[in-house]
């Protein structure tokens, strides 16, 4: 009977480690909650890449609407750029750029090669809007609601799991 | 096209990978011979299917489909042939690939030499390998498959990573995947032996050679990263106790001590459970650090794209093979009986010892890379860094030192302590002297690079003085004992020397500036702009002279690779007998061309190394052990009477 016992306490050991594993893959996340959810969006005033307008954080209340921050010298920025694209054609929701530290000449080349989804772009050359926002690397997305509220924040790269699962109930959810 | 074929042969690998789960173990349960035989040829099939799959995606690459997803994404049209080639082991599907197309390899090199087994234990060997290998094909195709498309394809692709556009990276990963998989085999053959109930000298003599093998490959991959993280990564470190270096070097430790049991149990009907288990737990650490570097759960420097589902898949194949193993084990292992009585005074016992020492060092590093996982789940986020594994390392490792001479000394079967520890005690007088000699030539040495230092001379001094005594005794096992038990003095001498001795600065330095660091003087001549092949790099010249006499000109590199948008460091190395002069540049400080230089001197740097590598060399010289090949070829002849009084 001992000597049973004995045999058995390598597959419990190991059973222990796969739920340990387990539990960790379903809950781990590099995630780091966004203080700012909850708060306006910070003041801002930037010119726009294309329509030679100069927005502030006012013009955009009334409807809900989403801050994709993106720059040309991003890699990340690239493959997110189809599922922004399919995001912005398939759904109503407004959905702006901020073009975060880039040089306007690289940006154009950029879009121009792969598609401009934007309703508009905002030219963050410094990077003031950015650090406001909270940035730490591109791309990030946050979606603000008609009152100028930040209510979602995604860190990395939108993917069509992400937008079906979290980010379309959440428009769901807002939207009027 | 040319994808689809490769698909489609992907497909074709599954089934015969299934197949030969099947068929052969079937063949074994109803004593069918037919079937049984049936896993040889399947054997050669399943590679030559893996190997023209992964041909061909090695083919995608060189002719840049980037019609082919995992082509665009790695590679790009200014990309170098040679590293075309290797990006199709650059980045997570195509390794897999490449891992299930070792693992076909050394599943057909069993099946190829495997004569000494009798035909009901090489069929359920196979088989259980093909259920190694349906898992991974599985995983590839389901879970990581590289032939994906892209419509319409990209005009140009993304290029590959900078870091792994180098020569380490092209041969490290596939020397790795050579140990983890080689592991698989002493893994099939404890599975087999538990499926039957019973196991014997010849089977374990048999999967021993394969465990030195994969040993081999294992010490020779990790020595490689480690090489190729000090030079290439900037920051002159050498191994940083990183949960996918962890990865690595658990199967190795757990291996390690299976390689010293198996030494008994093929002699002697004793610890065959033990043999068994350890087996099992060395490739389920293969698996294990597969799943960790490939779902994202522990944050690492070696970041490949996490995918939770990926790692489910993974986490199920470890379930089921570990799981399965370790059941089959608790079912049967009480059958395996060691019948030898093991005497206290004898190597075995040593032997005994140093298992578990490498096993508690297995669990050990295991806890550390786990604990940040074991603290999320209650809702902390915390990390384990270098002083816990270095410490805890130290520790468990010293009586390690301090009994391998012991262990070497003391004869089988039966010995007695005392003469034993006498014939011993000169060297630890040899030891000491030594170490306080270095101690006076190096200036003083802390607590933890004398005791390294201490220990690295105490194991030389007993191996050389066994090894000129038993003269004698010319067989391969004993030399390439030798051999790899210097490497360990070797590299505990020159670890405890760069680890504690080296010296690091950084520097502002402004164009034509001297500094002085340890006796030697670095004269920056500026950074001028360079254009290579793929990258455009900012290269400093710095001048190492020593008494004004001008040793060597170092042109460390600032890269920038403009698909990538990296940045990267290419430091420069002067490689020297006791000391590596080692130069990176920092950042621009100014307009005026001032630099951060980083300068270090690593002492006995390169002799760590070589210490792995006589570990390596001990490891294959033992594989033309003169004695096993006899009793294997004892062996092969009784296994061919039987097959000829059977038919």
């Amino acid at each position: 009977m001992k000597k049973i016992l004995i045999a058995t306490i390598p597959l419990s050991i190991f059973l222990g480690l796969i739920v340990l594993l387990y539990v960790n893959l379903s809950t781990h996340s590099e995630e780091l909650p966004s203080p700012l959810i909850g708060k306006p969006v910070p003041a801002f005033q930037h010119p726009t890449l294309y329509s030679n307008k100069t927005l502030t954080h006012n013009d955009f209340k009334g409807q809900p609407w989403l801050l994709n921050v993106f720059g040309s010298w991003c890699p990340s920025c690239q493959v997110e750029h189809p599922v922004v694209t399919q995001l912005a054609k398939t759904t109503d929701i407004k959905v702006v750029g901020l073009n975060w530290k880039d040089e306007p000449a690289d940006a154009n080349r950029w879009l121009q090669r792969w598609g401009n989804p934007y309703d508009e772009i905002l030219v963050d050359f410094k990077g003031d809007t950015a650090i406001n926002l909270g940035v730490y690397g591109a791309p990030e997305t946050f979606l603000i609601d008609a009152k100028g509220t930040i209510v979602y924040k995604i860190t990395g790269v939108l993917t069509t799991e992400i937008i079906q699962k979290e980010l379309l109930p959440m428009i769901e959810k807002i939207s009027p | 096209m040319l994808a689809s074929i490769g698909q489609f042969l992907l497909i074709l690998s599954l089934v015969t990978a299934a197949v030969l789960t099947v068929l052969p173990i079937t063949g074994y349960f109803k004593n069918h011979k037919g079937l049984m035989r049936t896993g040889r040829p399947l054997s050669y099939l399943l590679f030559v299917l893996t190997l023209a799959t992964f041909l061909i995606l090695v083919f995608l690459f060189v002719i840049q489909d980037f019609s082919v997803t995992y082509v665009w994404q790695h590679s790009s049209l200014t990309l170098p042939l040679r590293y075309r080639i290797t990006a199709t082991w650059g980045a997570h599907e195509g390794s897999v690939l490449m891992w299930v197309t070792i693992q076909a390899l050394w599943i057909a090199a069993v099946a190829r030499y495997s004569r000494s087994l009798s035909l009901s234990q090489i069929s359920r060997v196979l088989s259980v390998l093909g259920i190694v290998a349906t898992g991974f094909l599985a995983f590839v195709l389901f879970a990581s498959n590289p032939f994906e498309i892209t419509n319409p394809a990209p005009l140009d692709g993304r290029d590959l990573n900078p870091l792994l556009q180098d020569f380490g990276m092209i041969i490290h990963p596939p020397l790795l995947y050579f140990g983890y998989v080689g592991l698989s085999v002493a893994f099939a053959l404890s599975v087999a032996a538990l499926i039957g109930g019973q196991i014997d000298e010849k089977w374990i003599r048999w999967s021993r050679r394969w465990t030195n093998l994969a040993w081999a490959f294992l010490t020779i991959g990790i020595i490689l990263g480690s090489w190729w993280a000090y030079y290439e990564l900037g920051w002159g470190g050498w191994w940083f106790w990183d949960p996918v270096e962890n990865a690595s070097f658990l199967p190795w430790l757990a291996g390690t001590a299976l390689i010293h049991v198996q030494a008994v149990s093929e002699r002697k009907n004793a610890f065959r459970g033990w043999t068994v288990l350890l087996a099992i737990i060395a490739f389920s650490l293969c698996v294990l650090g597969t799943f960790l570097v490939r779902s994202g759960s522990i944050t690492s420097v070696h970041s490949f794209a996490a995918d939770p589902f990926r790692g489910i898949f993974i986490l199920v194949l470890l379930a089921l093979y570990a799981g399965g193993a370790l059941t089959l084990y608790a079912l049967r292992v009480n059958q395996l009986k060691s019948t030898d009585t093991i005497n206290l005074n004898s190597k075995e016992t040593l032997l005994l010892a140093n298992s578990l020492i490498f096993i508690t060092a297995t669990f050990t590093i295991l806890l550390g890379t786990l604990f940040p996982m074991i603290f999320e789940a209650v809702g902390k986020k915390i990390s384990v860094g270098a002083p816990y594994f270095g410490l805890m390392f130290f520790l468990i490792m010293t009586p390690m030192a301090v009994l391998l001479p012991l262990g070497v000394q003391l004869k089988w079967h039966k010995d007695a302590m005392t003469p034993a520890i006498k014939t011993l005690l000169p060297h630890l007088l040899i030891a000491a002297l030594l170490t306080i000699a270095s101690y006076y030539l190096f200036d003083g040495l802390n607590l933890r690079a004398t005791a390294g230092v201490f220990g690295g001379f105490w194991i030389a001094s007993t191996a050389l003085a066994q090894w000129i005594l038993y003269k004698g005794k010319t067989n391969a096992s004993f030399i390439g004992m030798s051999v790899a038990h210097l490497g360990v003095a070797v590299f505990l001498f020159s670890m405890s020397m760069t680890e504690h001795k080296d010296v690091e600065k950084d520097i502002l330095m402004k164009p034509g500036q001297t500094s002085e660091v340890a006796g030697f003087n670095f004269t920056f001549n500026g950074v001028t702009a360079v254009q290579i092949e793929n990258y455009k790099a900012q290269q400093g010249s710095i001048l190492v002279s020593k008494a004004g006499e001008p040793i060597v000109e170092l042109h460390p590199q600032k890269r920038f690779y403009p698909k990538q948008q990296q940045p990267m460091t290419e430091a420069d190395i002067y490689p020297g007998l006791t000391k590596d002069i080692y130069v990176s540049l920092g950042e621009e400080i100014n307009k005026q061309g001032d630099w951060a230089v980083r300068i270090y001197i690593k002492p006995f740097i390169r002799w760590m190394w070589f210490g792995g590598l006589m570990m390596l060399a001990g490891a294959l010289i033992a594989l033309f052990n003169l004695r096993s090949k006899r009793l294997e070829q004892q062996q092969i002849n009784t296994v061919m009477k039987d097959q000829l009084e059977l038919s």
